[in-house]
């Protein structure tokens, strides 16, 4: 056996010589396989279209997850796309990219693979990648850096590095998850809404509370109810998606929702399960509603009891960041980008949105766009009273939040259900 | 007459790699995509430069590392699933060590070795809870072995967004990243380290010399093609299946200490990369041979590097490559099985 072994190697080994050797022959004509058709928004002709210089700016972007994920990856990816076609620039994208999927490479190692395809700029899409941005972004002063949802660049942060080629952007999420939790409220028959929640940090601290706010606004000023009758329980997997066997089951979890008399479920996590238990106890004859998260499709996962999906949309600040860095007036900057009130779905100018979903009744739809317009007015929820859920005063009353009061939650609020810090 | 012919079972290895080639090519061609340019640029992407060669060295040493400890527990007749739960408690404990050190004004060298000890140490002591599971409580180590790895990832993710949390926001990315000075050395230039590439060759050296070479091979051999003969014959029997599943656990230990002390540099989600399955892949697919360990797991690590490029340069979906190393397995697995078949026949 051993010396077939010995053989098998060998032939293998010839065999990819000869292979590469095929290979080099032909090679004179470019490869133009397009990428797989994914639904493009119609492009808006008021959008600012920059004339395309004589040789297109070359830009990459790392994928934490599949290019088509229907959430957090398609909905950068499909920013980038949309960058490349304002730009006139050329896009070249590695997805997979974290250390289960593509054993023994790092972020900074595959982003060098980008450069070597000529890319000049390089995003990294994710809070996975937060050190090797970083890292790649100090080891090649010339290519400039942007990291979706990274915070390295925030003077204020607690997290601030000077990276001058660094760029780190993040949407303004609190707002589409009030714009959820409104929905929710106005829906819930039985008063109980259910927040399927990642891990426990600040940030899922925010959103969920975000949502929460936002559940509480509606159901008490446009239904004239109690806060005190509004449910609003988060239970938390422990991950962003599920791993058998380490967290909870978000099917389970969203199923026990449904069953105890909770009959909207919101997603905080990168997968489908609340939609799908939705639809399941929607079949079985139940209540059941579910709001999706992060990408403008992902209604589609279970349409029939969608009521709606609040989404990223990084076309605009990806396009308007990598402009800053073909045509020389780069500078480094933080942006936590809020929706364009004027139309908060507007594929050219909103960092975030909401698109209903088909199960959103017609007065409920009609009070989410009011509360819309009334945040587009200036309504601000984030401002005090708020309590922090064991009592402590976090907001004063008409004391106004501060971002990094916002970003920095280190509870959830007062009237939410459900553990605030991991043990 | 046929058993001893070289060259027909020579055949039968060559047919299993154009097999897996073939079906690979035709998933490419129902895809749409140019097999050929598909098949360079993994090529390419693997050793088209020094860089991306090094690259490819930098997986192959803790696969190696795993697979050389899967060996031992091979040759006990043992299926040591939970190696993966051991690289990651390996580097749990490099980690840990190089923790409570590294503020310390011990040379880094002595932390790195102090560490990476450490990690060895803590994936032996995981692989004996699957070996003590299986000899004192009766569970099959596949069982005992999966459940640890749940366990180990748990304890993984506990500690990054727990104890051992970065200031500020706790990250996917992991806990805070090591000072350059507690990296392994690399060559200029490159993200290889040569302590890496020396401690992963050694190693399958060892094993090799142990297996081939020495007294405890040949009675842990016996133990694993028959337990209970080889009790009969006076060999303490869970003794060196415990002593299997400790060597095999330093060993992975090692390889994840490699993956915290030479590639990320702090512990993360998934520090494991998968190395433990593909490790035992790897094992299986040499037959448990130490001698071959070597080139295959290079094979499969320039595979792994490789179809970074298809993406890039094809647009290509990069799970091709998994396609390609699942085609492989199968195809050797049932090739030697249709070869023993007719040598039977024959």
């Amino acid at each position: 056996m051993r010396k077939t072994i010995l053989q098998f190697a060998l032939l293998a080994v010839a065999f990819a010589m000869v292979l590469s050797a095929c290979g080099t022959a032909p090679t004179a004509a470019p490869v133009a396989s397009e990428a797989p058709a994914v639904t493009q928004a119609p492009v808006v002709t008021e959008a600012p279209t920059v004339a395309p210089t004589a040789a297109p700016f070359t830009f990459g972007i790392l994928l934490v997850g599949p290019y088509n994920d229907q959430g957090w990856s398609q909905a950068t990816y499909e920013g980038a796309q949309y960058a490349e076609k304002q730009l006139g620039g050329k896009l070249v994208y590695i997805d997979k990219v974290n250390p289960a999927d593509r054993p023994g490479t790092t972020a900074s190692q595959l982003a060098e693979q980008l450069v070597n395809q000529g890319a000049k700029l390089v995003i990294f899409n994710s809070d996975d990648m937060k050190d090797e941005a970083l890292k790649f972004a100090q080891a090649n002063p010339d290519i400039y850096v942007i990291g979706a949802s990274l915070d390295w660049t925030w003077k204020d942060g607690k997290n601030y590095k000077e990276s001058p080629n660094q760029t780190d952007i993040m949407g303004r999420m609190e707002y589409g998850k009030m714009i959820a939790g409104c929905a929710a409220a106005l829906t819930t028959q039985t008063g109980k809404i259910g927040y399927l929640g990642p891990l426990i940090n600040d940030e899922t601290r925010r959103l969920a509370s975000s949502a929460y706010l936002g559940a509480k606004y509606c159901w008490t000023n446009y239904l004239g109810k109690n806060a005190a009758d509004l449910k609003f329980k988060v239970t938390w997997i422990g991950f962003w998606f599920n791993i058998p066997g380490v967290t909870s089951d978000p099917t389970q979890v969203a199923d026990e929702f449904f069953n105890s008399g909770y009959d909207v479920v919101l997603s905080g996590i990168d997968t489908t399960e609340a939609s799908k238990e939705a639809a399941k106890s929607a079949a079985s004859g139940k209540k059941a509603w579910a709001i999706p998260y992060d990408y403008v499709g992902s209604c589609e996962a279970a349409p029939d009891v969608c009521l709606g999906v609040p989404y990223f949309n990084w076309g605009p600040a990806f396009a308007a960041t990598i402009k800053t860095a073909s045509d020389g007036t780069w500078k480094s900057n933080f942006q936590w980008n809020a929706p364009d009130w004027k139309d908060i779905n507007n594929k050219d100018t909103s960092a975030v949105g909401f698109v209903k979903g088909k199960a959103l009744s017609a007065d409920a739809g009609a009070n989410v766009d009011k509360f819309i317009a009334e945040l587009a007015g200036g309504l601000n929820l984030w401002t005090g009273p708020i309590n922090l859920q064991d009592g402590t005063a976090y907001l004063k009353d008409g004391e106004v939040g501060t971002d990094l009061q916002v970003w920095y939650l280190p509870q959830l609020l007062k009237g939410m259900e459900g553990q605030s810090v991991s043990q | 007459m046929l058993k001893n012919n070289r060259w027909i079972n020579l055949a039968f290895q060559l047919a299993a790699l154009l097999l897996a080639v073939i079906f690979t090519t035709l998933i490419l061609l129902a895809a749409g995509a140019p097999p050929l340019e598909a098949y360079k640029n993994i090529l390419m992407g693997a050793f088209g430069s020094l860089d991306n060669f090094a690259n490819v060295l930098v997986a192959w040493v803790p696969l190696l590392l795993t697979t050389a400890g899967l060996l031992i527990t091979f040759s006990a007749g043992l299926w040591n699933i939970g190696v993966e739960g051991q690289i990651m408690l390996g580097a749990i404990f490099t980690t840990w060590v190089m923790r409570l050190l590294q503020d310390t004004t011990m040379p880094p060298a002595l932390i790195l070795t102090l560490a990476i000890l450490a990690g060895m140490v803590g994936g032996a002591l995981w692989a004996m809870l699957a070996g003590a599971l299986k000899t004192f409580g009766g569970v099959n180590e596949i069982f005992g072995g999966l459940g640890l790895n749940f366990v180990a990832t748990a304890l993984t993710l506990w500690l990054i967004f727990g104890p051992w949390k970065r200031p500020g926001v706790a990250s996917m990315s992991g806990t805070v990243p090591f000072d350059d000075r507690l990296s392994l050395t690399v060559f200029t230039g490159l993200r290889l380290s040569p302590w890496a590439l020396v401690i992963a060759v050694a190693a399958i050296v060892v094993v090799y010399l142990l297996l081939q070479g020495t007294y405890f091979g040949l009675r842990l051999k016996a133990v694993g093609r028959n337990a209970r003969a080889a009790f009969l014959l006076g060999i303490p029997t869970w003794q060196y299946m415990m002593m299997s599943f400790a060597l095999c656990g330093l060993f992975a230990g090692a390889a994840g200490a490699m993956q915290v002390v030479a590639v990320y540099h702090r512990l993360i989600p998934s520090i494991s990369s998968g190395y433990g399955y593909l490790g035992l892949i790897v094992a299986m697919l040499v037959n448990y041979q130490a001698l071959w360990a070597a080139p295959v797991a290079l094979f499969y690590a320039a595979l792994n590097i490789g179809s970074i490029q298809l993406p890039i340069v094809l647009k290509l979906d990069s799970s091709l490559s998994g396609v390609l190393q699942g085609m492989l397995v199968l195809f050797v697995v049932l090739v030697e099985g249709a070869r023993q078949q007719l040598m039977k026949k024959s």
